[in-house]
């Protein structure tokens, strides 16, 4: 028995008055929350099979329909919280180890939110955006040391690769497979669109987006799931993911179910094995076996690729990232302890790695104590939710961000947090048809580059107040940053001063 | 409340220069009088000069100018010295007590020439051993301030009126082939000697009217290089980038401007000239943290010549003027009025784009 | 001429079109009011099949038949839309049978009504293009005309 003392977490209210009786709701719902009762002529609800996903509430054309909090609880306690209990009845019924999706939700600091951006005033002027050019295009990868000339004493321009952004945020790693065909298609073309990059995860690349090359990244993860040459060489970047934020030290797990059709064609592995990436590379198991996987792939792709190193943020990331920057990778991208995910152990994506903040503010200094902070570009991802994140993100020191689960949340996902059930009522994590096809990928598409165009043109604003005029000058300009509320600790881990100083 | 390099503050200025293309001398009286009609630019709390080819007599060797608290300091630092240069000649520095300026530190100028020995133990050329030397004093070592190192050249700071500053140091007295001047309206601070500009580092001397935005981005970059930020001025890190990218990085003049004023990328796309288009664009690429943004208009000056520049949208005042073999740069046309009524030429260069002159080959400074 | 059209791999047979559609030719201003508890006579419906759902409404044909074949002269084309003159209609269903889209059905009176685009009632642009979530349902220009 499964589901002993497991109660709904949610109630569906439906106002009566205005249920009309559409069935959308019911039709719309994969985990057939609603159902119609012919003889009385009205919709009924199983709470207990709802995930608060607000589909049917978002579509039902009448807004009789409310999902809230269920206040049936158990007696109140400080220290045994209803989650905590609720969780003790699950493993007592199933013997498993949680899973769960997306990004942490417990209530850890947010730095972004105790940091606050300058502007100027009187002694030197803003700048206004629409009225004068500001400029957001990055480039990322190494920077050479010895700059050559040629004959005619001009400077020889040829350099290791390098990424074109049009601004410094780019999609982050989601595989086909944890999320839809839809959802990569909407995430390639609006990265196109756009000048950008989107992220292929591990999962290899559908035929149909190797057009998209370009604007793509594609992941070498511990499964190698769909690496093969042409691959490697259909991107503009490859990246070498050693962790992910939601879950250090675990590799990705899809369930055999997802690995249907082109899923399994695409990685490369049969229909319905569990695609089960090992926690570490079993080729690399330290430093030096890293900077041989680099130059492998480097090799393998003519050295016209930058080879971007992506790991979490754990304890030792400033001496982990210092050997990455040592290892012949062109772009460390560090992913945060807030960051999402399709599944996850519980545990782990709660209690395990550092928030995004500090781990960036500690590479970036460590990199540049050690005068080698431009041997790398630096990518930062793990919850950047807005354009003042990206602003604080760069004036700390990032080259650019990454975005998932804001890109998700523009996709239409409400956050539910139970994408490893694989019935994503919004078409983006799920590889059941019926579903994925809720996700136009032409609105997906529209969606992201609107979302983008925002957020750029607040990155300009903000950058306008501070009188900076381009983003390279905003990078890693800490001075435009302030602390409030935090301790001397955390300023000098951040590297910055507390407001009024 | 916090002194000059505890903490940064932002300064208004006035800047001006005069150079002689042929190498004449002249003496530091023009340079001076043309603070006076920009005096209201300045509040009295910095004001300083650079001049070049005043030493002739020991052009061979690196004039120190120093600030010391007290004579224990001043000893220790001989001391310090005295490990790893020759000091040829060593004398306080001439100065005329006037009620203007106050409150001065021991002064004092050195001329050095390195150990070869001790350049040699380091494994890096003589510049840089010497460039090593003058972080080390000015980050280490409290209560002294080297604020000139160059050769044939030096720097006088003070706080006070730039015009008043001239008169202590008694510039009338010396005669250079180029002379810039600086005065100062810091925000804050009381004022300390060696916040006053100009800010030089071996030959290289920054004058510099601005606030730049990109501070602590060009900041952090460069101190990965050797170089401390330690009064955290703008002009400090700009000459810092100078040396870096002139220097060690062997760049012209032209392109060391094209990176700390990049053209912007809609007018590096716009450049018909492919071979043009694709330096702008390596420069950019290669240096975008050592691109100044915010307002600033510069004159850096350097053995033989200088540059001024303005930052790319030309948000600070900056004109130019000549006469016959002299070229003249100021905040205001009436300081190069008064250093030459019948100037001719006069223009106001545009925003990113460099003034360079060079004294002609072949003279001798 | 803009007309509807609709793209089924992005049907996803929500119904939500044919509710749209009564209600913006209801005349009711609330929903609930114009539909609830009432049978649904909608000027789109949904085909529906194992794997597959689409949406059906008039296509506005350059060559009509059901306006060829109204034996009451009640269907008339203006402008190139098609519309129903309900005060002519006599029920006899010819245009049902010669329509090859299944486009038309009677109302609730027996009357014949079809998709007018909305060109009459108080949406002013066609209701089921406005409500479709998925953009399965278009109203565009397009040169090639079914």
């Amino acid at each position: 028995m499964n589901e002993l003392y497991i109660t709904p977490e949610f109630e569906v209210v439906r106002n009566e008055n205005r249920c009309i009786a559409c069935r959308v709701c019911e039709r719309q719902c994969a985990n057939e929350v609603h159902s119609f009762d012919e003889t009385r002529g009205v919709l009924r609800s199983d709470e207990i099979r709802c995930v608060n996903c607000q589909r049917c509430v978002s579509l039902c054309p009448t807004h009789a329909l409310k999902i809230v909090k269920n206040n049936c609880t158990l007696r109140e306690n400080a220290n045994w919280q209803n989650a905590t209990i609720k969780e003790i009845y699950k493993q007592a019924n199933t013997g498993g180890v949680l899973l769960s999706s997306m990004g942490n939700p417990k209530p850890m600091p947010v730095y972004w939110d105790k940091i606050l951006i300058n502007a100027s005033q009187v002694t030197n002027p803003p700048i206004d955006p629409l009225r004068e050019p500001m400029e957001t295009r990055v480039f990322l990868g190494k920077k050479p040391d010895v700059l050559r000339r040629g004959a005619d004493g001009k400077l020889l321009t040829d350099l290791e690769p390098q990424l074109s952004l049009s601004m410094p945020v780019m999609f982050s790693a989601m595989s086909y497979g944890s999320i839809s065909y839809n959802a990569h298609a909407s995430l390639a073309a609006a990265a196109e669109a756009l000048g950008i990059l989107y992220n292929t995860g591990e999962g290899g690349l559908h035929e149909d987006f190797y057009r998209y090359g370009a604007n793509t990244i594609v992941q070498v993860a511990s499964g190698r799931f769909g690496v093969y040459e042409d691959y490697l060489n259909a991107g503009a970047a490859i990246e070498i993911k050693m962790g992910q934020g939601a879950k250090p030290g675990i590799g990705g797990h899809l369930p055999g179910a997802k690995i249907v059709g082109d899923v399994s064609r695409t990685r490369m592995i049969p229909e319905g094995t569990d695609a089960i990436s090992p926690a570490p590379h079993h080729d690399i198991y330290s430093i030096e076996d890293l900077r041989q996987l680099v130059y492998s792939l480097k090799e393998a792709t003519d050295y016209k690729k930058p080879v971007i190193v992506k790991v979490a943020a754990v304890h030792n990331i400033a001496a982990i990232a210092s050997g990455v920057a040592r290892s012949g990778a062109d772009i460390i991208a560090i992913d945060g302890f807030r960051g999402g995910t399709g599944a996850a152990p519980t545990r782990i994506r709660d209690h395990v790695g550092i928030p995004i903040e500090l781990a960036l503010a500690a590479v970036d200094q460590r990199l540049r104590d050690e005068g080698i902070r431009n041997n790398v570009s630096l990518v930062v991802g793990g919850s950047i939710r807005s354009a003042a994140d990206v602003v604080k993100a760069v004036a700390l020191g990032a080259d650019a961000c990454y975005i998932a689960t804001a890109a998700l949340l523009a996709l239409g996902c409400h956050l539910c947090r139970t994408c490893q059930s694989g019935k994503c009522n919004w078409g983006i994590a799920t590889q059941r048809a019926d579903l994925v096809k809720r996700l136009n990928p032409e609105i997906g598409k529209e969606r992201l580059c609107n979302l983008m165009t925002a957020w750029r043109h607040e990155i300009m604003e903000i950058m306008g107040g501070m009188g900076i005029n381009s983003i390279e000058t905003l990078r890693g300009n800490r001075l435009m940053l302030r602390g409030i509320g935090l301790s001397e600790k955390e300023l000098s881990i951040l590297g910055i001063m507390h407001a009024g100083e | 409340m916090k002194k000059e390099g505890e903490i940064r503050i932002p300064s208004g200025c006035a800047i001006a220069a005069v150079i002689s293309k042929e190498g004449k001398r002249m003496n530091g009286d023009g340079i001076v009088r043309s603070m006076v009609p920009m005096h209201e630019r300045s509040n009295g709390l910095g004001g300083g000069f650079a001049a070049y080819g005043i030493y002739p007599q020991y052009r061979d060797f690196y004039a120190f100018h120093l600030f010391f608290d007290s004579r224990d300091v001043r000893k220790d630092c001989e001391a310090f010295l005295r490990e790893r240069f020759e000091i040829v000649h060593a004398e306080r520095m001439p100065t005329r007590k006037i009620p203007q300026i106050t409150d001065e530190p021991m002064i004092w100028r050195y001329f050095l020439a390195p150990l070869p020995s001790a350049v040699a133990a380091m494994q890096v050329d003589e510049k840089e051993y010497v460039m090593r030397t003058v972080m080390q004093i000015n980050s280490e070592k409290n209560g002294c301030y080297v604020f000139s190192s160059g050769k044939n050249m030096g720097c006088f700071k003070a706080v006070g009126y730039p015009e008043d500053v001239g008169e202590f140091y008694r510039l009338d007295e010396y005669e250079g082939y180029c002379w810039t001047a600086h005065g100062r309206y810091p925000t804050n601070t009381p004022g300390w000697w060696g916040g006053a500009h100009p800010f030089s580092l071996l030959d290289a001397s920054v004058v510099h009217n601005g606030e730049i935005s990109s501070y602590d981005a060009n900041r952090r970059f460069i101190e990965m290089f050797g170089y401390h930020c330690t009064l955290q001025t703008d002009t400090e890190v700009i000459t810092y980038i100078m040396d870096y990218l002139l220097r060690r990085k062997g760049l012209t003049l032209q392109e060391a401007a094209a990176v700390i004023a990049a053209p912007f990328w809609s007018t590096i796309e716009a450049k018909t000239d492919a071979r043009e288009r694709e330096q702008y664009a390596f420069l950019r690429m290669v240096f975008p943290s050592l691109l100044v943004t915010g307002p600033f208009s510069i004159v850096f000056a350097f053995d033989g010549g200088l540059m001024a520049l303005n930052d790319r949208l030309k948000l600070r005042s900056m004109v130019v003027g000549e006469k016959d073999d002299k070229v003249f740069i100021a905040s205001e046309e009436s300081a190069i009025r008064v250093m030459a009524p019948d100037a001719e030429n006069i223009w106001s260069p545009a925003g990113g784009e460099p003034v360079i002159v060079r004294v002609k080959e072949g003279a001798k400074l | 001429m803009k007309r509807i059209y609709v793209n089924e791999d992005w049907c996803l047979g929500c119904h939500l079109c044919e509710y749209n559609c009564a209600f913006a030719n209801s005349g009711e201003a609330d929903m609930a009011a114009a539909l609830k508890g009432k049978p649904l006579f909608p000027r789109i419906h949904i085909e529906e099949g194992d794997k597959i759902c689409y949406a059906v409404s008039c296509r506005h044909c350059e060559d009509p038949l059901c306006v060829k074949s109204c034996i009451a002269g009640a269907l008339q084309v203006k402008d190139g839309v098609i519309t129903v003159d309900q005060s002519r209609c006599v029920g006899c269903l010819t245009c049902v049978l010669v329509c090859p889209y299944g486009a038309l059905a009677p109302n609730e009176n027996g009357v014949m009504q079809k998709c007018e685009l909305c060109l009459q009632n108080s949406c002013g642009e066609p209701a089921c293009v406005k409500g479709c979530p998925n953009r399965a349902i278009v109203f565009e220009e397009r040169s090639a005309v079914l």
